[in-house]
């Protein structure tokens, strides 16, 4: 499986912030949509880099102060990326190995996507039970 | 939204469409009717006379056994609040608006009507088919009856190794006893039986390891009466990516794929009347004009893999290239989602814009009222049969979520005689269920006299005079 039909039923909307804009923007964004992270967009619309909640909780524990911070200062960058014909499972395989939850999905230059560890289980939980019911109505049937 | 008249009571059921009767489609129907929380009525719509979307005219007509899964749609057709309308075109037949005036919900299972294309020169060149079309065709599909294919050619190439791909060079190497035992109409077994094609090339842009198809199909590859697979060694062996990729894994079913392919790399020829060449790292870059406009070879570029920045493996080209002989191609890199009139569409990804199974608004991406998707139209033409089923159930529960909360449309004629009767005034002709049995009880009966499985009706006259019934009109 591919990303690509991960993301088909996913919707278009990522949720995007700039480098310049506050912490306190941040956390109304991730609050106000119910979701884990942000990807950073450069001027020309590439990411430039990834800020979850993970990256302001760790701030902000050591540094209350970091609330008056911007995005940029917080963010994970560069960010690493994927493209929507790229396998799920070595994907999903990277993600785990090295602890990312989100992988922003360009095509070109422009974000087309972003896949959550939960999407890709999901899909691939999704792909197994279908093998399975395929497996049980031959058995059954024969 | 008015809570009073919630529906999904006895006397006043939760009245959905489903429009394609493909497994989604029938998945769909099982959940809703399946719960007993709601109560639901549903009218299943196809632009086709019959039930069963790619089971009948996409799964491959010597593969008998999968599409017992009929079996389960058609119980689920005879459930008492379930009707089924064949011969009904969504956007020709029966229009969004019209929907909206009849039912609560509209759930679109519409599939994967056409092809992806390669965006390589030749693509369009005499002799170059989509297998989307040479399935339909062996498999009766009543709009590709019509469709030729040359094989009177020697050199076949399908490009991509998926299972639509082992499925069309199994095919094509049946033997004329192989081929009496399929579900085919009698036009594709008599041309395939005269076949003369010889060689066979499949051909994959990654590696062994990288291979969509499934090991059950690739054993079949390797049992063929007419047909021995031949693949080169050097194409046989992992690269070292690839095989660091198979040890992280820990996929024994991966590892026996590429462990059968290796054998087959290291078999003597059989000398059976045709060959089978499996080919890896390879793409094509051009499909060559003999100089009439028709397809003569095809141009290879040698690949490597590389590893892309999410640890994926991708193929790149090393600059090497070759020329095979191919007087016929068939290109099977993926089929691809049609818009739908009135519903918005995701133009990237080729499918119906959905989060979760929900329509979104093209503009806002917020949830349109009413409107769902299930099947290869949510997600893309990927999975087996069964996928639909988890797929479907996904979809099936916000609509169950949604109509709670009220959020349906609000039908002005919810009656099962509306839509009958909005037939009526516009001439169309429909089958129901029993005309569906009654063409699958002929098709079978048909199969008993030949001593096949079955004889499929290739086309709608013939589906119509098997119902009595001429041009789509009764007869008297
Ligand atoms: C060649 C091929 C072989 C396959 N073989 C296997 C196999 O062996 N085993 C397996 O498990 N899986 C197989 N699959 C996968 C399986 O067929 C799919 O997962 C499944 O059919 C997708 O279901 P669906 O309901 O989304 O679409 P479909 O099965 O395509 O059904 C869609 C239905 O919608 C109807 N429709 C389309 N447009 C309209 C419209 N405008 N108005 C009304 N009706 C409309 C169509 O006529 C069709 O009946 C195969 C797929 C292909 C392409
Ligand atoms: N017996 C069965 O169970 C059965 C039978 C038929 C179909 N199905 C299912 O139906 C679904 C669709 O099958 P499918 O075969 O159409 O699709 P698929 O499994 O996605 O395979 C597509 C193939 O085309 C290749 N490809 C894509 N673009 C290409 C390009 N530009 N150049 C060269 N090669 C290219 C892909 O290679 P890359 O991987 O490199 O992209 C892949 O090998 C699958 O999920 C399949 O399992 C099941």
């Amino acid at each position: 499986m591919k990303l690509s039909a991960v993301l088909a039923a996913k919707g278009n909307r990522v949720f995007t912030i700039g480098p310049g804009s506050s912490i306190r923007d941040a956390i109304d964004t991730l609050a106000g949509n119910n979701i884990g992270a942000l990807v950073v967009l450069g001027r020309a619309g590439e990411p430039v880099g990834l800020l979850s909640e993970r990256d302001i909780i760790r701030a902000m524990a050591s540094s209350p102060g970091a609330i008056q911070q911007t995005v940029a200062d917080l963010m994970t960058s560069p960010v690493l990326t994927a493209a929507p014909d790229d396998d799920a499972d070595s994907v999903l395989r990277t993600m785990t190995g090295r602890r990312f939850r989100h992988m922003p999905v360009v095509e070109g230059d422009s974000l087309v996507g972003m896949v959550t560890i939960g999407d890709l289980v999901k899909a691939q939980l999704t792909e197994f039970r279908g093998t399975v019911e395929s497996l049980e109505t031959r058995l059954l049937e024969s | 939204m008015a809570a009073s008249a919630l529906a999904g009571t006895p006397e006043n059921p939760l009245r959905v469409a489903i429009v394609g009767a493909g497994p989604a489609g029938f998945y769909a129907a099982d959940h809703l009717l399946k719960q007993e929380d709601v109560v639901v009525s549903v009218d299943m719509f196809d632009r086709l006379l019959s039930p069963y979307g790619l089971v009948r005219h996409g799964v491959a007509p010597d593969h008998l056994k999968i599409k017992t899964v009929t079996k389960g749609f058609s119980q689920t057709a005879m459930h008492p609040r379930f009707r089924f309308f064949g011969n009904v075109d969504f956007g020709r037949d029966l229009t969004i608006d019209d929907l909206k005036g009849l039912y609560h919900q509209a759930v679109f299972c519409t599939g994967a009507q056409t092809d992806r294309r390669m965006g390589i020169p030749g693509e369009d060149l005499e002799g170059s088919h989509p297998a989307t079309s040479f399935v339909a065709w062996y498999n009766g599909h009543p709009d590709y009856r019509d469709c030729r294919f040359d094989l009177s050619q020697e050199s076949v190439a399908i490009v991509g190794v998926g299972n639509v791909a082992i499925d069309v060079a199994r095919i094509l190497c049946l033997s004329p006893e192989e081929l009496r035992a399929t579900d085919m109409p009698d036009y594709a077994v008599k041309a395939l039986s005269k076949s003369r094609v010889r060689d066979v090339y499949l051909l994959g842009r990654r590696g062994p390891a990288q291979a969509a198809f499934t090991n059950p199909e690739l054993k079949e590859l390797g049992e063929l009466a007419d047909a021995d697979v031949d693949i080169p060694h050097s194409e046989a062996e992992l690269d070292p990516l690839s095989r660091e990729e198979l040890e992280a894994s820990g996929d024994r079913m991966l590892a026996r794929k590429v462990e059968m392919i290796r054998e087959y790399a290291s078999r003597a020829p059989g000398g059976k009347p045709r060959r089978l060449h499996l080919r890896f790292l390879v793409s094509p870059a051009e499909l060559q004009d003999t100089g009439q406009g028709r397809v003569g070879g095809l141009r290879l570029v040698h690949n490597v893999l590389v590893r892309t920045a999410s640890g994926a493996l991708s193929a790149e080209a090393t600059g090497e290239s070759e020329t095979i002989p191919a007087g016929l191609v068939f290109r099977s890199v993926g089929y691809r989602g049609v818009s739908l009139a009135g519903v918005p569409f995701n133009e990237r990804w080729g499918v119906i814009a959905n989060a979760g199974g929900r329509v979104l608004d093209a503009e806002s991406e917020l949830p349109v009222v009413g409107e769902y998707a299930a099947g290869w139209i949510k997600r893309g033409p990927s999975g087996v049969i069964g996928t639909n089923k988890p797929d479907a159930l996904e979809t099936v529960t916000a609509m169950l979520e949604d109509a709670r909360a009220g959020l349906t449309w609000q039908p002005s004629s919810a009656s099962p005689e509306a839509v009958t009767s909005l037939f009526a005034d516009r001439c169309v002709d429909f089958t129901t269920f029993q005309d569906w049995c009654a063409i699958d009880a002929i098709e079978l009966a048909e199969g008993e006299r030949c001593g096949r499985p079955r004889v499929k009706c290739g086309s709608r006259d013939e589906m119509w005079r098997a119902l009595g019934r001429v041009d789509g009109r009764a007869a008297r």
